[in-house]
């Protein structure tokens, strides 16, 4: 006899239990430690701390850990996590002209005071597997060089002293947060760069090279990357100073785009920004595309209709745990909704027999 | 700062809200339904059921706006100590407290704009009395008719006119609290 | 879970989602804004259900939580566990038992009263935006009143197969002003809209909530000559013999064979109690 399902509550314990166990693996194999993942696998951490809005390597070590390395399951667990923790203030603004750079270069400049620093970069090296690597004990020699110097200037002030690139004015208003308040739209811009730093690094990629193949082309030089550890500070109140929170690494894009200019304004090259936690070199370059890109409407520039400039659909798109969840959730039950339509195509197709019948006797 | 500025919250907040927020949810889906609402006490002249109200559904993201008599250092300083929300102007307010005669002209609170018509303001009306009987209320919430004491009709009716904007109305008196939406024809 | 708060959510948390709630009861139908936090389940699993159940559960409820109108479909187990383990609620699987139902695609057969509250998983509130894609401009539509579009596309359905074309999350009006969606719930479902109970809609990724207070009016969207129809399978209930209710297509074998259950596990099991057998019961105990 038939019995209607039941058994849902044991089925997700037992699929829970089967899930640990496969995540831990083959237990002849030592288990891996949060500190081996924080430190060997820092660019899943630091990818895993961005888009998951939290700057704390160990827990992003943990999610990862936790997740199997599926990233974007681990960044859904550091921003469920983030939701839960008590805001005691804001920040005042990082300082990156201070920072302390572990690598800074220019696409714009040969040569320029603080120098190009190469830093820890894949770039330059031939992707061959090392197989070395696949060998235990490897042991690395690095040469030492002496310190940059304490801070480099941005390579977009030379630019700014001789006008030549267009000046971004300050403001003392507090940015938006849009993990406080809903989406609203038109957004601006300090809202656009907020999604951007959280969106999915895909998706922003997409986005990015879609521009440079002509979808809203901006043409982009990287006038400066650089990477490097900068300190966070926090104005208290009672004491009437800020005190030092600590040191963040960040990775921050400034890129040199197409000029403006009009009959009454000389022309002047313009920028888009990227700044994104952690060493997150691909990730802050393509949030400077996406971001220049959608400045058109204030640029004064022609809405060409491509995808990048469309704040709406770049803002509602881009979080990967908005659509993560929503396209999973095509896979819970949805026979209610399915059995209303087969009802409605049976009724359809029912009717239109009966009308086809008739014309064919005639 | 006197002693009751500091006292009169919620004992456990998080399920003492929860218990305050239902009462309040149930009056304004049903209009001219009067509950008790009598968890927080805030210095006089603010009325228990209105004090709930304010720590119930206030924090530092809401303006209030305190009219007459209800604008005394120590509700200000209880606000301050327990709400943190920011005391504001009759116009840019979200939550206004006061009897009805301080609150008017209604024409100063904001009641939302077409596209946005819930960025209006709540008025939190201090009542002398609070009865089931006077003007015959009909709409959403209501299976037939209800009747509730208001100080008057014309006001509600001009109201309920503006919908989708307008403004929604709780009634206190002691430790009970009614509500008005903007949905409610009142006769 | 002690290291969360009552219901998981922080208080200014939920005063903002409690906030949101009542402008929504006041403006009925109306998509009202609020700041959707992360949850530790994903959207478009009832995230929105559970801020706004999480945000209205006191201690001394009881809590039923369906999905397709059963109680222990796995993703309303999840959400069950959930605020057994946040809120320390009492749960149940009886409709009645129950005075806050969260739902996912149903509305109980069975009639709710003055003292219960259902509350809704919403997964795209905006019933323009399958026209419209842009919340810019179906913001406009609602606040123009401008519903042109979705009449023109119900009518289109009628032109091509001879019937609205839409089954289930059909769009209703509420009070004569608001276009909503009523959740994808089946169409045979919306007539139940106008309730006892208050209705509570909450959408997690999109960012909405709405509702509506007992006896609002909601109307299913439709035309003089081709009126509402809230069908459903043309059959009675194969366990409880119910003729009354929404029924699952149960595939019983590979050969065509197949069964309809009533889809509101409690209904029928209740119905069964009572005496009431359908085909395959009473097969069973002859």
């Amino acid at each position: 006899m038939y019995v209607a399902v039941k058994g849902g509550e044991r089925a997700i314990e037992n699929a829970h239990a089967w899930l640990a166990e496969e995540r831990r693996g083959d237990t002849s194999v030592e288990e891996l430690s949060i500190a081996q993942i924080r430190e060997q696998l820092k660019l899943a951490v630091n990818r895993v701390m961005a888009e998951g809005s939290l700057y704390d390597p160990d827990l992003a070590a943990l999610a990862i850990k936790q997740a199997r390395g599926d990233l974007i399951e681990a960044i859904f667990l550091i921003r469920a996590y983030r939701t839960t923790l008590p805001r005691f203030g804001s920040s005042n603004p990082i300082e990156t002209s201070e920072m302390d750079c572990e690598r800074r270069i220019s696409a714009t400049f040969k040569d320029l005071p603080g120098g190009q620093v190469l830093g820890p970069t894949f770039d330059y090296t031939h992707r061959l597997l090392d197989f070395k690597l696949a060998a235990d004990g490897e042991t690395i020699e690095v040469p030492e060089r002496d310190a940059v110097p304490e801070t480099v200037p941005h390579v977009t002030e030379f630019l700014n002293k001789e006008g030549l690139i267009q000046d971004e004015a300050a403001s003392e208003d507090t940015p938006p947060d849009l993990t406080r308040e809903p989406l609203e739209l038109p957004a601006d811009r300090a809202l656009r760069l907020q999604s951007l730093a959280r969106a999915d690094e895909g998706f922003t990629l997409g986005m990015a090279y879609s521009t440079q193949r002509g979808y809203g082309r901006t043409h982009a030089f990287v006038g400066e990357l650089r990477i490097g550890a900068v300190s966070v500070e926090m104005d208290i109140p009672e004491l009437g100073f800020a005190i030092d929170l600590g040191e963040i690494t960040v990775t921050e894009c400034e890129t040199v785009n197409q000029f403006t200019g009009s009959k009454t304004e000389p022309p002047q090259f313009t920028r888009g920004y990227g700044l994104v936690f952690g060493q997150s070199e691909r990730k802050s370059i393509s949030m400077s595309l996406v971001d220049r890109a959608l400045r058109w409407e204030e640029l004064g520039e022609d809405n060409v209709g491509a995808p990048a400039q469309d704040a709406e659909f770049v803002l509602y798109h881009g979080d990967n745990i908005q659509a993560t969840g929503f396209l999973e959730h095509i896979k819970l039950p949805h026979y209610v909704d399915f059995q209303s339509e087969l009802e409605l195509i049976r009724k359809l197709r029912r009717e239109a027999m009966e009308r086809a019948v008739p014309e064919a006797a005639e | 700062m006197e002693a009751l500025e500091l006292t009169g919250g919620f004992f456990d907040p998080a399920p003492e809200a929860a218990r305050a927020f239902r009462q309040i949810m149930t009056v304004m889906a049903k209009p001219g339904t009067i509950l008790d609402l009598d968890q927080a006490e805030a210095p006089a002249p603010v009325s228990k059921a209105a004090a709930t109200l304010l720590l119930t559904l206030c924090d530092p993201d809401t303006g209030i706006y305190l009219a007459g008599d209800a604008d005394t250092d120590a509700v200000r300083n209880w606000i301050n100590f327990h709400i943190g929300a920011p005391l504001v102007s009759a116009a840019t307010c979200d939550f206004a407290v006061g009897t009805w005669e301080a609150l008017a002209p209604l024409s100063q609170f904001k009641i939302g704009t077409s596209e946005y018509p819930d960025r209006s303001a709540s008025l939190i009306v201090e009542s002398d009395v609070l009865e089931n009987q006077g003007a015959v209320l009909q709409g959403p919430g209501i299976k037939d008719r209800a009747a509730l004491s208001l100080p008057e009709t014309a006001a509600f009716q001009a109201n309920q006119m503006l919908f989708p904007l307008g403004l929604d109305f709780y009634f206190t008196q002691g430790s009970r609290v009614a509500a008005l939406p903007r949905t409610t024809e009142v006769r | 879970m002690s290291d969360y708060n009552f219901a998981y959510l922080d208080e200014q948390t939920k005063r903002m989602i409690r906030r949101a709630i009542l402008k929504g009861l006041a403006i009925p139908g109306y998509q009202v804004p609020f700041a959707s936090r992360e949850m530790p389940m994903p959207y478009g699993w009832g995230t929105g259900g559970v801020q706004v159940s999480a945000a209205t559960l006191t201690p001394e409820d009881t809590l039923k939580v369906i999905d397709q109108g059963a109680d222990d479909t796995t993703n309303a187990v999840s959400i069950r566990k959930f605020f057994e383990k946040t809120a320390e609620v009492g749960t149940t699987t009886e409709t009645s038992a129950a005075t806050v139902i969260q739902t996912r695609h149903r509305i109980p057969e069975e009639d709710l009263s003055e003292d219960q509250i259902l509350v809704y998983q919403v997964p795209i509130p905006e019933p323009l935006r399958f026209l419209e894609p842009r919340e810019t401009e179906t913001r406009k539509m609602h606040a123009l009143e401008e519903y042109g579009l979705m009449h023109v596309k119900l009518y289109e359905d009628i032109a091509k197969h001879g019937h609205i074309a839409t089954s289930y999350a059909y769009p209703v009006k509420v009070e004569d002003r608001y276009v909503m969606d009523p959740s994808p719930i089946p169409k045979f479902d919306n007539p139940k809209m106008e309730m006892s109970a208050i209705q509570l809609f909450g959408a997690g990724r999109e960012q909405r909530i709405y509702a509506l207070p007992p006896y609002t009016k909601v109307v299913s969207l439709d035309f003089e000559d081709h009126p509402f129809d809230p069908s459903k399978a043309p059959h009675a209930c194969a366990l409880c013999g119910a003729e009354d209710s929404y029924l699952d297509e149960v595939i019983t074998d590979d050969k065509g064979g197949r069964m309809f259950v009533c889809s509101d596990t409690d209904y029928c099991e209740k119905r069964r109690a009572e005496g009431h057998t359908g085909d395959l019961t009473k097969e069973t105990a002859a």
